[in-house]
Formats: C-alpha cells, structure tokens, sequence
C-alpha cells in the first residue's frame, strides 16, 4: 500500500490530465474522487489489519503448540471464536458503510440531471461520434462530430444511441461512462465545474478502430459557448481562393459528399462526420490526429494507413486535387 | 422384514465371490485388471482418472505458456506510446485469444484436470464415477482448444474479445467465420467442462471412503464439490447464449438484433449470468488447494473447519446474483444497480472469514515455509488487494468511471492470477512428488516464486494507474502526455519477469522430472488419503479402501487405518457409499477402457466444425455420434464364474 501511495503521487503529478477520472471537473466526477478516497480508506485499513495479521502469524509460529507434533492438532485456541466475531462484525460494518456511501452518491449523481438546461444527443457509429444539439426551434439545431462544447456550471443531458455496434461514451474528468446500445436510448449527465480542455473516449471494445474513437471536449463560458455555438449555425464557408474552389467542387460534387455533409453546399451525406466546421475542431477522425495541415494531407490522401479498417475509403487522389481539397477543408472554420 | 430386522441378518453370501487374496498377489491382480490396453490405441482408450487429469493439467499448461506468449507480445506493444510494432486488427485478434484461452482453455480446464487427478485419491477411491464420460470430456476440451489456435494460425481467429457482444459478433458487423470459430469453441469447452463436473459430483457424493461423512471431507473436495454444481448451474447459460448467436449467424435467426425486435443486451444477460460464476469456478478449487496447503505446513487441521465450508458454498450461491455488476454502464434501472451494488459486496463476506480462518490456522500452528506456503502467502497478500479493489468497483459511482478501464485489467488479473494462479502453483509444487514420485526443487521454487511475486505486483499494480489515468482495455495504443507512459512502462517490464519466473517454474518441473528428490508415500507429512498410497499412486489408487474416522486420518490412524475387504480383484469394482455419512451401500462396476470415447469426440468434432459452415451438418454429423454412443454404452454381462475378492 505504501508502494501504492507513491505510485499515486507520481501519478498525480505527472499527469496531463485531460483524460483522467481524477480530474475532478464535473460535478460526477468530484462526487467519484470523494467517494474514491472513502473506499481508499477502509480498503487500506483492511489490508493493513489482514497484512499485519498474516505477518504476525507467520512470524509467532515458534510459540505455537497447537500442532499435529504436539498431538493437539484438532485443538484451537479459546481467543479464536471472539477475534472471528469481531472481524465478521469489522467486514460487516465496513460494507454497510461503504454500501450506504455508494448509494448517497448515486443519488446525488442522479440529481445532477434532473434539471438539465442544454440538451445534445450524441450518437456513436464506428468510429466516430455524430453530434447534435437539440433544440424546438429547427434553425437552432447544430450537428457537429467528435467534439462536444459545454457551458461551464450548465447541466446538460446526453440522449445516447448507437448506429451500429454497442460504444460507451465516456469522459472522465466529467462523469462516469454510459454505453450507446443499438435499439435503445441511454443518457448521461454531464455538469462540468471548470473550464477547460478535455478528452473522452468509447470505452466498449466496438471493433477494429475501438483505440481511435475518441472525442474532443470543451468546457468554456457561456458567452464562449454562445459564440461558439452562433458560429455553428452558420453554413460552411464558401470558397475564397481558386484552389479552395477548386477544392470546394471536388468535394461536392465526387465521391466526399456521398457521405459527408457541409451546411450550404450540395454535399448532403450523413453517414460520415458533419464537416461545415471542421478546421474549427481539434483533432481529425475522433482523435487520431491533430488537426494540422500535415496530418490533413496524410488523412485526405490515405486514410486507411492512419486508421487501418475505418469507413473511409482511400480514393487515389492526383496531386492537384489533393491540394485543392485541403486548402477548401482548411477553410472551413 | 422390516429394515432393522434386514440389517441385523448375516450378509447373504455373493454367489460370485471367490477366494480371498492379499500382499504382493493381490497389487499384482489388481495391477492387471486396472491397466490400459498396451499400445497407443490403449494410450487414447485410457479411462484412468490421473490419466486424464494430468493430460488435462498439462495441456491447460501449454495454453498457458500460448495465452502468456500473446500477453508478453501485448505487453511489447503497450511499452510505449502510438507504438506500431503490430497493427489494430493483429492486436484485437491477439486480446481475444489471450482472453479466451485464459478462461476457458486454461483456467477453467485446469482447476478441473487437478479435481479430476486428485478427487477419487482423496476421498478413496480407485476411480471417479462415469469414467468414460471423463475420458469424453479431456478429449473434447483438447478439441476445442485446437479449433481456436489451429484458426489463429490460420488467420482466422476471432477478434471479438473474450466476451464477443453481438452485434460487434453477430452476422452484421463480425464478417468472416471468426465469430463462429469462437462460439463454437464454447460449445466445445463447456460440454467438456459439464462432462467432468457431472463425473466430479457423482464421484464425491457416491465413492467417498466408508466414514468419510460430508463433515469429514478434505476441503479442497467440498470446493471440487461446490464448483462442480456451479458448472451444471452456469454453463448452460453460456450453451444457450453461443447457440442463440450461431443461428444468428447461420440460419439468419434475429435473437440478438434490435433491427428486427432482437435485444443486444439479452446476450451480456446471459453471458454474465455464466460469466460472474466462471470467476468462482477458477477461485474456490485455489482456495482448496490452499486450505489444504495451510493445514499441512502449519501442522494442524484448519481452524473452524464449518466456517470455511459454510463459506465456500455461501460463495457458490452469491456467485449466480451478481452478474448485473458487469452491466452498470448499460443504462438498467438505477435503483437495480444499488441491489447488485449491496450483492457484490456481500459476496467479500465469505471470502474474509475464509482468510481468516487460514491466518488463524497459521497463527495456531508451527508454518513450514516451504514452497507451496510461500504461494499461499503470497496469494493472501495479493489476494485481498483484488478483493479490496473489487469492493471498489462494486460501488455504482466508482464503476461508472473505471469500468472498462485498465483498474479492471488490474483488479482481476490480481485476482485471477493472485486468488488462482498463486495457489495452483502451490498445489502443483505440493502434489507434483504424488503424481511423479519426485519432489520439485525447494531453491529453484523460491527463486522463481519470489520473481512471479514481485514481477506480478510491478505488471498489474500500475495497471490501476493507467485506468485512473483513462486508459480504456482493448485499445491497441494509445497517445503520449496523458500520464500513461510509466506505468505501461513498468507493466511491460514487470510481466518480462514474470514470463522469465513461469519458465523457471516449467523448467523446475522438467528438470525434477528425472532429477529431482524420490518423496515418499507421504513427503509433507500431510494429513489427507491421498498420501495414504505410493508416489505415484498404482494404476488401482489404493491396494485396500481405507476406512475414515476423522478428518485427518493420516495423522490420526496412521498405520492402523482400517480398511475394506470383500471388492473383487478380476473386474473394476468400486464399494458406493450413502450420500450424508458415507455408509457403505453397494458394489459397482466401473467401466474398462474404451476407444469409443475418443471416436465419439472425433465423431463430435467433425459436426461442430462443420456446423461453422452449414447448418446440414448437424442433420448429418449427428448420425456418427449417434454410432459412436452407441457402441460406447452397448452393455455387456458379468462373467458367471467365481472370482478372487480382497482379504
């Protein structure tokens, strides 16, 4: 346990800690860190008491008399009925505990969403998470991919479903994680207490790219929000140059926009990320890169070398039209 | 005639019994009647319990060394960060057959190959019940574990992990016959795993030495006798579930497709139902070996002997009302999960009175620090970290978040390899002298224990780190600057030593083999029967069935153990016993050596596997196994001639 404790301090302050169920960022997540060091405490104390019990056992034997040598083999000792008492009583105690802790915090968690203010639903496909911002009002409705923006101390519900095979969505420095199950709808609440930068990640085994599906998260203000959120009602970015027009009828009108869609173009497909914002993100394919003009070129030109077996296809593009389509993706903050 | 009358009569005379025989004429006779055929189709026509049991410990062992060699590779891949030392895929394919060759063709196969070596020996017994039905079992398990590597090295293994969740497994999503190859190997284990469950039960309830009532059997029986119940309960559950998802994917049945009013969750119901008990079914036979390791090297019986059977079968009944803990993140009712929560951690109960009945037996006796102590301490004390982290992870709000996390990789490797592993070794190193006449080596034991102790804690303890960190299982690499480099690092270091000590350790069992110390009927001075007889034990197990008084009858009988007489010498014949306080009752035939058994796996083998490709293979495969049962079971009259019987 000691080796324990200095492994945990390492841990503490090494960390990057955008993906770290220590975070303590959302209001789950700080419930679990508590909890956590509840458990952490009487899981110690048990071991330390089992530990040392053991030690001593082994180390008394030369006092003992009560063996097969001594012919009083079937013999025990008058203490052992009551010390077997007492620690049945100790694990009993403990657990009831410990249950009743769980359960306090459970209920605080459930808490948590029942006056959500923000509502998104989030659905997995392989490998990647389709994103979408509910709202009554039709024109207020905004779909992104592998990212998710948040207003800080704003509670916010997560309708889950899945496309395809079963995914868990997870965030770490928010909250727990909750599976999106194909023909069912799951949710999860988040309420985020910091801003920053964060990372989750499908935490169910979904197939050959279940490593590089994760999701980019930001917890800003809410005027940050607003502005963020304004800037994706905004349909994509026409042109501006000749080789982002270029660029901009490739993807439009050959094999991109088949699957893809860019608000306020003809490409309309939707069985791939969204991408009328997509330069504004973080990071390309769910976390497999970061977003920047190399990797963009590595991902547009071949896409199955950096993330063998996902859904898009490697086209063989001519120089030409390779530039021409990273310039007008470049463009579409 | 009422029964007390019947009883009080002079035994009506058996008009088959002959003269009487002892000593040398008598081992000699016995010799003849419990052999194999010569040859090699004697060889495979074997129906010997220690025959089968030590193939099946053995060849669990080699998956082992198999399971662990794809660890290691795993292991060399998750060193360091974005490393591409193998691709996705591999590494999916790679997860998956550790997984499943772990649980199913290791850990599994070999608790039961030590019950099935073991059993009849300890309770004696000079066979186990339906030894056919045993030799069926080895045969078909061995089946079913070159089904799955024979399509490794083909290139065609699964790569749906262990637990192979539809619709990722179902005929959507899992192209190619992987799937299949996986779910039939289930078929496979799981008839191998009920045959000799089914064999073990009847054996501890019906052949126990007259005088070995219930209270009086070796605890490591009770727990061969807890989990073989637990199979019979549990395995069917897998049966149907791998059934459902073959004709899923055969015939085009919609069990597990929500698209068409299937439920993908019915699957991890049913999985999990046999799934949770599984864990139990690989740790109560260690927590046997280490009662009976304890009570040996601290010289005295275990203390409060009902507390520790009361737990084992405790644990055996809780085992089946947990498996919802494997589903908290699936979205169920919340206030379902807090039942489960309050089940999970009830279950930590028995198990701790368990441990503390084996620190009081240490505390009350004088411990030998011997090799197969030195696993059981260790187990102790890596044992209660895997439960104490267990009772974590019971908890909703903590599972929430290190579900599916490298804290579970930790939790249960700490438990599986710490709670099982730890005390097999310890059971091998102390029952290695009864099964090959020689004892292993004490220096070269210490050495490679002390290097899996410590090799293990510096694999798995940093895997609870790297979950924390927010590292998920399954993943084939994962990026740099989030806290994950060390204690990969350090798992990948520490599972090199590990591999090097299990080496040292087969090493050990080679080299002993030939070289080691010749043990003596009863090396250990142990307390149980099965060190009533040689090292190795005769073809036969015991010349005469010794007759119990207490639950250590070596250290109370000794040499005046008294013994059965009147079993005849020239045909298999077992003395039955009542089932509570094991009164003698009958005389039974036990059944020769038989080739049929091995033609009826082949029979077996060549329907499952085709079934992968059509579903007419049934239709058709099943007509050789019906003529191979056929001529297994064709009966066969008793000689009408007198015969010897025992003196």
């Amino acid at each position: 346990m000691q080796r324990g404790g200095a492994y945990l301090s390492l841990c503490v302050t090494s960390c990057a800690g955008v993906q770290n169920a220590f975070g303590g960022q959302g209001a789950e997540d700080a419930n679990f860190v508590r909890l956590f060091a509840v458990f952490m405490v009487v899981c110690t104390v048990m071991y330390l008491i089992v530990s040392a019990a053991l030690v001593i056992a082994v180390w008394r034997r030369r006092q003992a008399t009560r063996t097969i040598e001594d012919r009083k083999h079937h013999e025990t000792s008058a203490a052992t009925r009551p010390a077997l008492i007492v620690w049945t009583v100790l694990i009993a105690v403990g657990l009831v505990g410990l249950t009743i802790a769980s359960f306090f915090t459970d209920r605080s968690n459930a808490a948590n969403g029942s006056k959500p203010r923000l509502s998104l639903t989030v659905t997995a496909n392989q490998w990647w998470w389709d994103v979408e911002y509910n709202s009554p009002d039709a024109s207020k409705i905004v779909r992104t991919a592998n990212e998710i923006h948040l207003p800080v101390g704003v509670p916010a519900q997560v309708t889950l479903k899945s496309n395809d095979v079963i995914h868990s969505f997870w965030i770490p420095n928010l909250a727990g994680k909750q599976d999106l199950i194909p023909g069912r709808v799951t949710d999860a609440q988040l309420l985020p207490r910091k801003t920053g930068l964060f990372r989750g990640q499908c935490a169910e085994f979904c197939g050959v790219q279940h490593a590089q599906m994760a999701l980019d998260v930001t917890v800003e203000s809410k005027a940050d929000f607003d502005r963020w959120y304004a800037a994706q009602l905004q349909p994509g970015r026409p042109p501006a140059n000749p080789l982002q027009l270029a660029g901009y009828r490739y993807v439009t009108t050959r094999e991109c926009s088949s699957c893809h869609n860019i608000s306020g173009t003809p490409a309309g497909g939707h069985v791939a990320p969204d991408l009328t914002h997509f330069a504004s993100r973080r990071s390309i394919a769910a976390g497999a890169l970061p977003m920047n003009r190399g990797n963009l070129y590595g991902w547009v030109a071949d896409p199955q070398s950096q993330k063998p077996g996902n859904h898009m296809p490697t086209v063989g593009l001519a120089a030409n039209d390779l530039h021409a389509i990273v310039a007008y993706l470049e463009a579409l903050k | 005639m009422t029964p007390a009358e019947r009883a009080k009569q002079p035994p009506a005379k058996v008009p088959r019994d002959g003269p009487k025989l002892t000593g040398p004429k008598l081992e000699e006779k016995l010799a003849e009647t419990w052999s194999n055929p010569p040859g090699f189709i004697g060889w495979l026509s074997s129906v010997d319990h220690k025959d089968i049991g030590r193939r099946y410990v053995i060849t669990a062992l080699i998956f082992l060394a198999l399971a662990g060699a794809l660890a290691i590779v795993m292991r060399l891949q998750l060193s360091k960060p974005d490393n591409d030392l193998i691709g996705a895929a591999r590494y999916n394919e790679i997860f998956t057959m550790h997984g499943t060759t772990m649980m199913f063709l290791f850990a599994v196969p070999v608790m039961q190959g030590m019950q099935i070596y073991l059993t009849p020996l300890m309770i004696g017994t000079r066979s186990n019940a339906f030894p056919r039905l045993n030799a069926f079992s080895y045969w078909t398990y061995l089946a079913g574990g070159c089904l799955l590597w024979v399509a490794f090295v083909l290139n065609i293994a699964p790569d749906i992990g262990w637990f192979a969740y539809p619709p990722l497994s179902g005929p959507q999503f899992g192209v190619g016959k992987r799937a299949d190859i996986w779910a039939q190997m289930v078929t496979f284990t799981e008839i191998a795993a009920l045959a000799a469950a089914v064999s073990l039960t009847a054996t501890i309830l019906k052949q126990r030495a007259p005088g070995m009532s219930l209270a009086r059997m070796p605890i490591f029986v009770w727990a061969t006798l807890v989990t073989s119940l637990m199979v019979i309960f549990s395995m069917p559950s897998v049966a149907l579930a791998s059934s459902l998802l073959l004709s899923d994917r055969l015939v085009g049945t919609h069990f597990y497709n929500p698209a068409e009013n299937g439920d993908a969750l019915l699957w991890q119901h049913l999985f999990w139902f046999f799934g949770h008990p599984e864990v139990y079914i690989i740790f109560l036979p260690a927590t046997g070996f280490v009662s009976e390791i304890v009570a040996t090297f601290s010289r005295r019986t275990i203390v409060m002997y009902p507390i520790v059977v009361m737990s084992l079968v405790a644990t055996g009944i809780l085992a089946f009302g947990l498996w919802v803990h494997h589903m908290f993140a699936t979205g169920l009712p919340r206030i379902g999960y807090s039942f489960y929560t309050a089940a999970s951690m009830s279950v930590s109960i028995p198990t701790g009175l368990q441990i503390f009945c084996w620190i009081a037996t240490l505390w009350e006796g004088r411990p030998r620090l011997q090799v197969p102590l030195l696993y059981v301490i260790g187990f102790i004390f890596t044992f209660v970290i895997g439960g104490l982290t267990g009772v974590i992870i019971a908890a909703v709000p903590l599972d929430l978040q290190l579900h599916d996390t490298y804290f579970i990789v930790a939790h249960f490797h700490y438990v599986l390899i710490g709670g099982a592993v730890f005390p097999l070794l310890g059971a091998i190193t102390y029952w290695y002298p009864k099964a090959t006449g020689r004892m292993m080596s004490e220096t070269l034991g210490k050495v490679s224990f002390w290097m899996i102790f410590l090799g293990f804690q510096l694999a798995f303890f940093p895997m609870h780190i790297a979950g924390i960190n927010g590292m998920p299982r399954r993943v084939y690499s994962y990026p740099a600057g989030m806290g994950l480099e060390l204690p990969n690092l350090l798992s990948s270091i520490g599972s090199m030593v590990v591999a090097v000590a299990v080496l040292l350790f087969v090493i050990n069992m080679v080299v002993s083999l030939r070289g080691g110390l010749k043990a003596a009927p009863n090396p250990w001075g142990a307390p149980s029967l099965e060190w009533a007889t040689s090292c190795p034990p005769p073809k036969y197990n015991f010349p005469h069935i010794p007759v119990v008084d207490s639950r250590t009858p070596l250290w109370d009988a000794g040499e005046k153990m008294s013994v059965v007489h009147g079993l005849r010498v020239e045909e298999r014949e077992l003395l039955l016993t009542t089932v509570m306080h094991a009164k003698p009752d009958l005389r039974e035939p036990s059944a020769e050596p038989s080739i049929w058994p091995f033609i009826a796996t082949l029979a077996t083998t060549v329907m499952f596997v085709s079934s992968i490709f059509s579903p007419w293979a049934v239709v058709i495969g099943a007509m050789p196994v019906i003529i191979a049962l056929t001529a297994w079971f064709w009966p066969k009259s008793p000689a009408p001639e007198r015969e010897p019987v025992i003196s």
